[in-house]
């Protein structure tokens, strides 16, 4: 295979590079070495939007969380995911606390953010009236947001594969060759790809990826455990809700989710295996006691799920590595994207691909950066029940036009048998049961797959045309089910 | 489209079948039975054990038989039915918008609803289960569907938490199609199903029950490779230093059943937290006057048979109802669960109904407990009834009758205890 650039990694900052650069008329492919693009950190977060107070004005992360910042409205738009405004609030209890409010105050200023402003006493308890009655201060950030971070990260794959990128899944980078001090090639497990340049946004492992053009920086798992209850609970805060941060991390939070669950977390402390995505009891317990500590009466059931995610922390460096490498030509490293990687995500393309056209320049033959005008910015809108329950009438023509959306696969969240298919017909196909799950939300409702489960593994192995043996929950290793019973081998014989 | 009709039933298992049948046996003209799934029968079909049918048929039949038995009255009394159809919502003037295929949305205005809807599994995120998130794990309902519908099995070496029916008898299932069954945990320090299953299911396939045990935590990256478990006391914590690892790469999950009631929340219906279905009177109608409830989206019932003999009281009530054969008392009497008593169906009684001679009452124990007796008190402490029972456990409902004659007018509650 050939390639002007190979982007390894299709997590938010893979993707989003490679949804950027195909405005270009370049031949770009993009490695993933699971099943489907968002799975690694891209899941495994909040989903938050930072207005950008936190960072230091000085640093990438405080510079292209701003510059970001303002721009999800019109790319969720365009990319028709779900993304919402609603505003942070960082809580203090005390004087003290007053302060360290008043210098994150500043920190914003200093980064051109103009509307944060402190607030106290009803004000407070008018944008959250359930929060704890002992707090006293907040700095109150209208700009923040909250969005679906798989989702986005599936929509920019997507919306690069309309624009001609092909995304190669399960396919893992293994080596890097370089001749004359410039790459030339990408091995992987399913082969080797030419390409000129390589732009390494591997996430938790781009230290090893980079480790290959000469680097030596390493990357420490940091985790992260997170609890989400039922939507019951979606209404319970109104903005996202910070505590005061510390020099590690911004606390545990505790926020409504973009699809009305409530969220709480994360917990940060170091791992040692960039896979190892266990929750623990003691995590569950210090999140819960913390998100406490803002709302008093946090529910004690109806958890949906818990989940953790790993953030990849580069040892002794608190900022981005956004550069292009001096020693390999055509080699570009974006690591160390850890929060507000997420936020910062539309700006670092930009930065990325400004790098590239650099790069373009300099390699051997150089080349020639076009803009396509042909470039599609948008992703069609997609029919979902759960969007028409307010306007549930509209919803008879889209039965009319094909009936499977008229069959409910998932009760909990409404998923119809449409939405299913569809997923599995998208640019970056769904082809397990958990791809189903984050692209329709089939099986993430409060009965956690019981009752979907077997009808979505149906449907898999109807439209991918593969045996029900062969259908995974995410990919290869992962199969549902192990064998036939002893009633359906022989009536397989009969057959 | 959009229909009209004297009763809509939402649900059309055994609960659902039994209100539509009574229904019509008095009178009732117009119904509308709406299953989500592609055939009637409910969660029946994929229980291909016996056991079915002692109480109400008295012969033993499996699931199918047993649902198979109402499916054919439901088509010789030409009930109308719509499978394939699922209720997206509720409203209080009795309007129930559903969706299937052939019709799109249809819009039913009833008369009065029966919420017939079950109940679904708890899962492993319910009672949170540390670890990774690999295949391998199932809510014991869904393995027993891919095995005894789909014809699949879900993996080879097993270990089952919870020793309800639905834990026993997947335990045998999974033996009987030559999967390693390591052993079934139990968190109490006795059974929670009924007591003949255990008995019949476990002992034949030197599967061991470990009482006070649950898992502890889950590893494994695609599937399941091994599990902790670990001891727990009475208040089911666990004894730290009792941990002990088994290679697995299948756990089945069968740790209770939760009423399925979002549509009746949406509308409105408050839902007894003991329960976890609405509050109900003797007719089981909830709150909304003329929505009705029974079956295991009311309270979680051990078997088929009282599920079909609540729809009966049930599709009976609704009659009444409709042919408004049925009037206030005077004051309402409150049922409140005394000592021991988990909860008692039906929570209240309101009306009164002529011809109606005595009202069933359908409770669970919170203990298990020997030779003991169960006391109906009024609200003055006077004893109205008592019955003798050998045994209670909480895997067991218990049901009583409770006859109409002594319900006086005065009365303002009665009080179930065990003694």
């Amino acid at each position: 295979m050939k390639a002007d650039v190979t982007i390894i990694g299709g997590g938010v900052i893979g993707t989003v590079i490679a949804r950027e650069l195909s405005r270009y008329n370049l031949n770009i492919i993009l490695l993933e070495k699971e099943d489907d693009v968002a799975m690694g950190t891209s899941k495994g977060n909040l989903g938050i939007i930072h207005a950008g107070y936190n960072a230091d004005f000085n640093t990438l992360k405080g510079q292209l969380n701003i510059k970001s910042n303002a721009m999800f409205d019109k790319l969720c738009q365009d990319l028709k995911v779900p993304f919402k405004r609603i505003g942070s609030l960082v809580i203090g209890f005390s004087e003290k606390d007053l302060k360290k409010l008043k210098e994150l105050k500043e920190n914003g200023e200093k980064n051109n953010l103009k509307n944060l402003e402190i607030v106290t006493g009803d004000k407070l308890f008018k944008l959250e009236p359930n929060l704890n009655h002992k707090a006293k201060y907040a700095l109150y950030a209208p700009s923040a947001g909250i969005i679906s971070p798989y989702k986005f990260t599936i929509a920019l794959a997507d919306n690069a594969v309309v624009n001609g990128v092909k995304v190669l899944l399960e396919t893992e980078a293994i080596d890097l060759k370089c001749e004359n001090s410039q790459v030339v090639s990408v091995l992987t497990n399913k082969g080797i790809i030419n390409t000129r340049i390589v732009i390494n946004a591997a996430g938790l492992y781009a230290d090893e990826i980079a480790k290959i053009a000469g680097y030596n920086f390493r990357i420490n798992p940091l985790k992260g455990e997170y609890q989400l209850f039922d939507k019951k609970w979606g209404s319970l805060v109104n903005h996202v809700l910070f505590p005061i941060p510390t020099k590690l991390s911004k606390g545990i939070v505790i926020s409504p989710s973009v699809h009305g669950n409530l969220l709480i977390g994360p917990n940060c402390y170091p791992v040692k295996k960039k896979d190892d995505l266990a929750t623990t009891d003691t995590g569950m317990d210090e999140i819960y006691t913390e998100a406490k500590k803002l709302i008093s009466h946090l529910p004690d059931q109806d958890t949906v799920t818990s989940f953790s995610g790993l953030r990849a922390t580069i040892e002794e460096r608190e900022d981005f590595i956004i550069e292009a490498s001096k020693k390999i030509k055509g080699f570009i490293n974006v690591a160390g994207i850890k929060s507000p990687g997420l936020s910062a995500a539309p700006a670092i393309a930009e930065m990325v691909l400004s790098i590239l056209k650099e790069v373009a320049s300099k390699i051997f033959p150089k080349l020639e950066l076009n803009y396509q005008d042909n470039f599609v910015e948008t992703l069609n809108e997609l029919p979902r029940l759960a969007d028409y329950l307010n306007k549930i009438e509209e919803w008879q023509e889209i039965i009319e036009k094909d009936s499977d959306y008229g069959e409910i696969i998932c009760r909990c969240e409404n998923i119809s048998k449409g939405e299913i298919i569809q997923a599995v017909q998208q640019p970056v196909p769904a082809r397990s049961l958990d791809a189903i799950k984050r692209r329709t939300r089939a099986g993430m409702g409060r009965c956690q797959g019981g009752f979907c489960s077997p009808r979505v593994l149906r449907i898999l192995s109807e439209e991918l045309k593969i045996p029900f043996l062969k259908v995974t929950k995410k990919g290869l290793g992962s199969e549902i089910l192990k064998t036939m019973t002893k009633d359906m081998v022989k009536k397989e014989d009969k057959i | 489209m959009k229909l009209k009709c004297d009763l809509a039933i939402i649900g059309g298992g055994p609960a659902g079948m039994a209100v539509a049948l009574e229904a019509k046996k008095n009178g009732v003209e117009n119904i509308l039975l709406l299953e989500r799934d592609k055939y009637l029968g409910g969660i029946l079909p994929q229980c291909i054990h016996k056991g079915f049918g002692l109480q109400y048929f008295k012969e033993e039949l499996t699931g199918p038989e047993y649902a198979d038995k109402f499916i054919s009255q439901i088509k010789q009394h030409k009930i109308n039915i719509k499978t394939g159809t699922t209720a997206l919502k509720i409203t209080s003037g009795k309007q129930i918008i559903a969706l299937n295929r052939d019709d799109g949305l249809l819009y039913v205005n009833a008369k009065a609803i029966v919420l017939a809807m079950g109940c679904r599994e708890r899962t492993r995120e319910a009672i949170a289960i540390a670890g990774s998130r690999p295949a391998g794990i199932f809510t014991a309902g869904t393995a027993q569907r891919y095995i005894n519908i789909e014809g699949y099995i879900p993996g080879r070496e097993v270990v089952i938490l919870g020793s309800g029916d639905i834990g026993i008898i997947m335990a045998r299932r999974m033996s009987l199609e030559g999967a390693k069954v390591k052993a079934v945990l139990e968190t109490m320090p006795f059974s929670t199903g009924l007591i003949c299953n255990k008995m019949q299911r476990l002992d034949d396939f030197n599967i061991p029950l470990k009482f006070n045990q649950t898992i502890t935590n889950i590893e494994g990256k695609k599937r399941v490779e091994k599990i902790t478990i670990a001891r727990v006391d009475k208040n089911i914590k666990v004894i730290p230093g009792t941990e002990e690892e088994i290679s697995c790469d299948t756990i089945l999950l069968s740790v209770g059943l939760i009423p399925e009631n979002e549509l009746s929340t949406e509308v409105g219906i408050k839902l007894d937290r003991a329960t976890g279905g609405p509050i109900v009177n003797e007719n089981r109608e909830t709150e909304i006057e003329g929505i009705f409830a029974c079956g295991n989206v009311l309270h979680v019932h051990d078997l088929a048979d009282f599920v079909t003999e609540e729809g009966e009281i049930t599709g009976h009530a609704v009659s009444k109802y409709l042919k408004k054969e049925r009037k206030h008392r005077p004051q309402s009497i409150k049922i409140i669960p005394g000592d021991n008593i988990a909860y008692v169906i039906p929570q209240h009684i309101e009306y009164i109904i002529p011809g109606r001679k005595k009202i069933k009452l359908f409770m669970r124990v919170k203990d298990p407990s020997e030779t003991v007796r169960i006391n109906f008190k009024d609200d003055k402490g006077k004893v109205l009834a008592s019955y003798k029972k050998k045994t209670v456990t909480p895997g067991e409902m218990l049901n009583f009758y409770l006859p109409e004659i002594l319900l006086t007018e005065q009365l303002k509650s009665i009080t179930v205890s065990i003694k």
